[in-house]
């Protein structure tokens, strides 16, 4: 039996066809749960109770939500390019999905162990970008393509400072892979984490990746207050519905990505206790915690703000300390904190 | 046929569907579209070829940053691509010949091409050997290591195009008002407000 699942062609592809419905299923129904959390984050951050009515303490609201997205009528509107209509909600479901398959969850319980994974995730949160400018084009209307224009500068100005700052990480470890990425962060606990040595960086790439996963205060491409709700406006029932799953699951990749490249992935922050993908699931948590009530507590910035800082402050800080860390891995400084090579050297 | 094979073939076909459909295409911004299958079809030749760090590098500038602006630029303009085509007819015989030269050449390649004695040898001797280190690792000693001052001298000519283009197009605009965001930041409320007590009916 197991050298059917190891050796024939058959059993492999059946081995990954169940790995991928093992990281697929429980992202989807976790996805569930932090939506209704992140509404709950909202409300008490307002004093308002949030959902509180379907199930005990209204923790069934997403499921609801969700039978109610899909029993709508979809609706197209008149002179819409069908084909990449449809596509565009797809597209952008899909893509946040292909990302998973290079997250190691605990020490080499990874789907696809390869050596770029960073560049792939990088690769593909590049690409959501077409998710949203085919479907505010697609649309045939105003202020879906107007959102739309908006969102495809702002994904690339952050995109920008995102590659550099992950760069840094990559020059401290000398590989690209993210399992030697969290284990050159092994050591002494909290302390021999990349959020140390990489301080500055940490609050700029959370903050890079708010603005290129539209989240807000970076929420222009579907600013309600003056563009009705960006390149979503057309969209009903389950093309909607993929749209919002692609954009929460992009979220939760960065708060994991944020886990993973500073704050050390699956080791646990203190010696004593052992490491586990437990500790994973508690970071990205944590930072998802954050997102929501950065969405809760702050207002949106204006469009030009957001260029501003992306072009003329985030990206000159971020190829500074690309230079700095360069510099400090090739001559050791700080005990060697900045050159923790494992191969070559 | 093994894995690779099927992969091989699966990526080849999309990446020539693509690139017929670009042509083919009606619609510009389907053209664009059925660009980038293209380039996601040739990224994912490059991985079956081993080279995993320039198929990313091909996702993360082609269909990442090239052709997000691509798309931007044709869905901005509204360029009538009909009449375009229309002058098609006149302008195939040159179109034709073209091809026929370039089929030409393809054929000479697979037919009369010879390698002189020590090109293959010549070649093996500069790239490292790729069963100890990492395909990204092997580029990286290439340019970093073994050509590091031509590199150095294409990243110049890259800047001095960068600086051209600049050049070319930036021009000072002196007769709009521009946001100074720190002299904003650093205004003194105490000099920028004032308190007035408006008595009724009267106005200021």
């Amino acid at each position: 039996m197991y050298e059917f699942f190891t050796t024939t062609n058959l059993g492999i592809a059946l081995t990954i066809v169940g790995q991928v419905l093992l990281i697929v299923v429980p992202l989807l129904v976790a996805l569930a749960f932090l939506l209704y959390y992140d509404r709950k984050v909202w409300a008490a951050v307002q004093m308002r109770r949030g959902p509180n009515v379907v199930g005990a303490f209204g923790l069934l609201q997403s499921f609801a939500d969700f039978l109610k997205y899909v029993l709508k009528e979809i609706v197209v509107p008149a002179g819409a390019d069908k084909f990449v209509f449809f596509l565009a909600p797809m597209l952008s479901f899909v893509l946040a999905m292909v990302a998973w398959a290079v997250i190691p969850f605990n020490d080499r319980w990874v789907l696809a162990d390869v050596n770029v994974a960073i560049l792939f995730v990088f690769a593909v949160s590049s690409l959501e970008v077409y998710g949203v400018i085919m479907g505010g084009w697609a649309s045939n209307s105003k202020y879906p393509f107007l959102g739309s224009l908006r969102s495809a500068a702002q994904m690339i100005s952050y995109e920008v400072s995102i590659g550099l700052i992950i760069i840094g990480v990559i020059i401290s470890t000398g590989s690209m892979n993210f399992g030697d990425i969290v284990r050159a962060q092994d050591g002494a606990g909290l302390f021999s984490w990349y959020w140390l040595p990489h301080f500055p960086m940490v609050f700029l790439f959370l903050i890079s990746a708010m603005a290129e996963t539209n989240r807000p205060p970076f929420d222009l491409p579907e600013a309600e207050s003056e563009l009705v709700a960006g390149y979503q406006v057309e969209y009903s029932s389950t093309p909607f519905l993929l749209f919002m799953i692609g954009e929460y699951v992009a979220i939760v990749l960065m708060c994991t990505l944020v886990s993973i490249l500073f704050f050390g992935g699956w080791l646990s922050p203190i010696e004593a206790i052992p490491d586990g993908a437990l500790w994973l699931i508690l970071k990205i948590f944590f930072f998802f915690t954050i997102f929501a009530m950065v969405k809760a507590i702050t207002p949106r910035y204006r469009y030009d703000q957001l260029m501003r800082i992306g072009w003329k402050v985030f990206l000159p800080l971020s190829l500074i300390w690309v230079v700095l860390v360069a510099f400090f891995a090739q001559y050791g400084a700080f005990w060697g904190t900045y050159a923790r090579w494992t191969v070559g050297g | 046929m093994t894995v690779a094979d099927f992969a091989f073939y699966a990526f080849a076909v999309t990446t020539l569907v693509g690139g017929l459909f670009t042509v083919l295409a009606r619609n510009p911004v389907h053209s664009v579209l059925w660009l980038i299958m293209a380039f996601i079809g040739s990224a994912g030749l490059f991985v079956v070829l081993g080279a995993e760090f320039l198929a990313m590098l091909l996702m993360i500038v082609y269909v990442g940053a090239v052709a997000v602006l691509f798309l931007f630029v044709v869905m901005m303009l509204d360029v009538d691509f009909a009449e375009l085509k229309a002058g098609m007819a006149k302008y195939m015989p040159l179109a034709l010949l073209i091809a026929v030269v370039l089929l030409m050449q393809m054929g000479m390649i697979y037919g009369t091409w010879q390698f002189a004695d020590g090109a293959e040898a010549a070649r093996r001797a500069v790239t490292p050997d790729m069963t100890e280190v990492e395909n990204t690792a092997a580029l990286g000693q290439l340019i970093y290591d073994d050509y590091f001052l031509l590199f150095q001298l294409s990243g110049l000519v890259l800047l001095v195009a960068m600086i051209g283009a600049i050049v070319l197009t930036l021009r000072h605009r002196k007769d709009i008002k521009r946001q100074d965001v720190l002299a904003q930041m650093y205004r003194d409320p105490a000099k920028a407000l004032e308190l007035v007590d408006v008595k009724p009916g009267q106005g200021l």
